[in-house]
Order: structure tokens, then sequence, then C-alpha cells
């Protein structure tokens, strides 16, 4: 049994509308990487996270509770819980949803990585810190647009209030959010948002960087496109610039690029049977190509490791583009 | 017995934003390359809504909240729909009008 929808999409709204996200995530500890990179705060060009990778350890402790809960007596008294959060900052979310240090710290070192590449690049950039906020794509997607149009003017203020024009991303849901969507709710609307997957391919990896092969990986990945990047955004050859020139060889599975297949992810909040299914025949497909399997979506990550159960092996490309899997580590 | 509701194709769905069902020729594309491959998303929710079977669109509440909104077959619509859209206003419509009890 699934769980009652309006009480789940209205849970998410009201964190959204009340704390600026949509699950409670520590920011001391998600904007530790900067820190101690000593990024400057606001400026010209920033690096903007959305808290997309450090958010999706919570969702996923999230849904496994879900998983339990839609199946229980307790589902339908939901309701109750969103009465409750609203009074109460994260309400019981923290502690249910909390994911272990070994859950977090991969996720966690996805935006350190990205920063340390763009550092290499030679791109200069300053980061948002506390200001950092999540994009609101899951509640935007579920259709809570007066939500999100709130939220996209705060995160434009901040954008105004920091003197950013350039706003590099990290992960596709929120490129799209404040590239394709935001403009639809905030008028003018004039930042040039791009991923760095984008700004990196436009400026090459540094000449002799190749780490693919120093990422204890075989040489050659199979790609999995992100349906938002590929198909909202038209992001599909960066990617494969980038993993080439990272001395990678690019494995096409049967459905890629525009027509790459779903990893079943956004159907996870409610209902994590369908998202499952989904995820498996994608695995099935990837695992046909290669053994290997580079994904540039935290969903897309987290949805097809859990249905691959070992059988493939499923990175970021961040990781993939760093190299040497032990300087990815962030700090617990 | 269907019962047609014109005000949801209309004010309703418009209010909300581009909502255009209506260009669907009902080729079934879009169904048969859906990761979800259910028999009802997205080519009989797109038909339930442009005819405004308002009550049809309520009963398929799971189908419209399990969309993945992956784009698949909007990429491949061969009257250029806007599925995903469509399902998004779908959802925002099915929040903002709970079934009411007789």
């Amino acid at each position: 049994m699934a769980l009652p929808t309006r009480e789940v999409v209205g849970l998410l709204s009201d964190n959204l509308r009340m704390r600026g996200s949509v699950l409670p995530v520590p920011v001391r500890r998600a904007t530790h990487w900067a820190r101690e990179m000593g990024l400057p705060k606001g400026g010209d060009t920033v690096l903007y996270t959305g808290m997309m990778y450090q958010i999706v350890p919570y969702l996923e402790r999230l849904g496994r509770l879900q998983a339990r809960l839609g199946g229980s007596p307790l589902g339908p008294y939901l309701g109750l819980a969103r009465v409750a959060n609203r009074a109460v900052r994260g309400f019981g979310m923290r502690a249910v949803a909390r994911p272990r240090p070994a859950e977090r710290s991969e996720f966690e070192a996805v935006p350190a990585n990205v920063a340390r590449l763009l550092v290499q690049a030679g791109v200069v950039f300053g980061y948002l810190y506390e200001d950092d906020l999540y994009s609101g794509a899951l509640t935007y997607d579920m259709g809570s647009d007066a939500v999100v149009a709130a939220h996209a003017q705060r995160v434009a203020a901040v954008l105004r209030s920091n003197h950013v024009r350039h706003v590099i991303t990290i992960d596709p849901h929120t490129t799209t959010m404040l590239r394709s969507v935001f403009p639809r709710f905030v008028q003018p609307y004039d930042f040039d948002v791009r991923s760095y997957l984008e700004v990196l391919a436009e400026r090459g990896l540094p000449a002799g960087h190749r780490p693919g092969t120093e990422a204890g990986s075989s040489g050659e990945v199979v790609v999995h496109d992100s349906c938002v990047y590929a198909r909202y955004e038209g992001v599909v050859e960066a990617p494969r610039q980038l993993l080439t020139q990272a001395g990678l060889a690019v494995r096409e599975p049967e459905r890629a690029g525009r027509q790459t297949w779903c990893c079943g992810g956004p159907a996870e909040s409610l209902y994590p049977a369908k998202a499952a299914a989904v995820a498996s025949e994608r695995v099935e497909q990837l695992r046909a190509a290669g053994t290997e399997c580079v994904t540039m979506c935290p969903i897309c990550l987290v949805n097809l490791r859990k249905a691959a159960k070992g059988s493939i092996a499923v990175r970021d490309i961040s990781e993939y583009l760093m190299g040497a899997r032990a300087e990815t580590k962030a700090p617990v | 017995m269907t019962t047609l509701t014109p005000s949801l194709i209309g004010p309703e769905l418009a209010a909300l934003g581009d909502f255009d069902a209506q260009a669907c020729m009902n080729c079934g594309i879009c169904t048969a390359i859906c990761p979800l491959s259910t028999d009802v998303l997205p080519r009989r929710l797109m038909r339930y809504a442009a005819l405004g079977m308002a009550e049809r669109v309520r009963q398929e509440e799971e189908a419209v909240f399990s969309c993945l909104l992956c784009r698949s077959c909007e990429e491949n619509c061969p009257a250029g729909v806007h599925i995903t859209e469509n399902v998004r206003l779908l959802r925002r419509w099915l929040l903002e009008h709970p079934r009411r009890l007789n």
C-alpha cells in the first residue's frame, strides 16, 4: 500500500516553505568542505550545490522508512506527523531519517571533488555556505508550484545579495530548476546557470590529467545519462568528452543520450516498489554493456547501486574525473 | 456512466499552465516507450484530461503521481505534446481539487 499522496507532498512542501529544504540537513556539516578549501562567500561566480548530493542519503533513509510505514497501519496517521512537523522544527525527521556517517561521506565528498576540479581548470569562484539552498526540485515535480514560486524568489534574492551573476551547478535537478524553471517565477532572472560538466568540457581537463584509470577502474565505463541532463537540459556530449579526456573508454548501453532509460528514482518517495522495478530493468541494460557504470546524478547513483546489488560497480562521474578514490573522502 | 466535466480542460487546467493534451493524436508511442509499462500512462491519462473526464483522472491518481517525469514519451511524441508538464499540471490540479464527498 502506498502512503497518502497529499500528506507526503504536504510535508515536503511545508518543509520547503518554512525551512528552505525538504529535509533537515545539518548545514555546517554539509558546507564543511568549502570552509576547509577557504572559498570566499559569494562573488561573480559561485558553485551552487543546492544540497542535492548532501540530501540524498537522508531521502534514501526516509524512503526505507516509508517502505515500512506504507505497509503498516501507521501510514494513515502521516497527517498527524505533518501537523507536528509544522510546529516543531525537524519533528522526528532528523532522528528517523538520519543516515550513518558512512552513508553520508560519499555524497558529501562530491561537492569538494567538483570544487577541486574547477580549481584545477582555473575557474575562480566562491560559495554561498548557509545560503546554498535546496532548489525545490522534488516539490516542483509534485506540482506544488506556489511554494516553489516563493522559494525561487528567495533563491534569486540570495544570489543578488551575494553579487552573483554566474552559477555553476553540480547535479541535473538543481541545474534545470535554476536554469529553466526559476525564470518562469522570477523576472527579471539575469543569472547564467551552467553545470560543472559543461564548464569543464569547455575548458578541457588539464594536459596530462588522465586520472580515470587510477581510480581502481578497468578503464572502460558504461555511461548512464540522467534523464534531466539529457532530455531537459541537452547535456549529453560534455560527460563523454570529459571521461575520454580522463583516459577512459566510454561504452554506451542499449538506451543512451537523449533516449536514456530512467533510473526509477523519481518514483522512490511515493512508490518505492515501482522505482525498484524500473531501476532493475536499467541495471540489466547497463550490465549488458560493461561492468562499471558512471552516473552524473545523486538520485541515479543511489537507485542504480541499490538495484545492482553489487553486480556492477556504480560510481559518480566526479570520482572518475578526480582519480584516486582515497583522495575523495570527506571528513566524517 | 462517464461524466464529462468541460471546465476541467477549459478554465481549470488552462489556469494552471500550458496544458496541451488536446494536441495528442492518440498514436500510443508514449505508452509503448514508458518505463513504467502501465496501460494508463501516459496516453489514456492524456485522453481522460483532454475529454474533461475529471473523475477518471481522480481515479488514476496513483498513475499521475507515479509518473517518473523522465520525458522519454515526450522525446518521441510525433505531435510534440508537452506530456511531462501536462502530468505535472494534473498533479497540481489533483492537489488543488480534492475529491468532494457526496
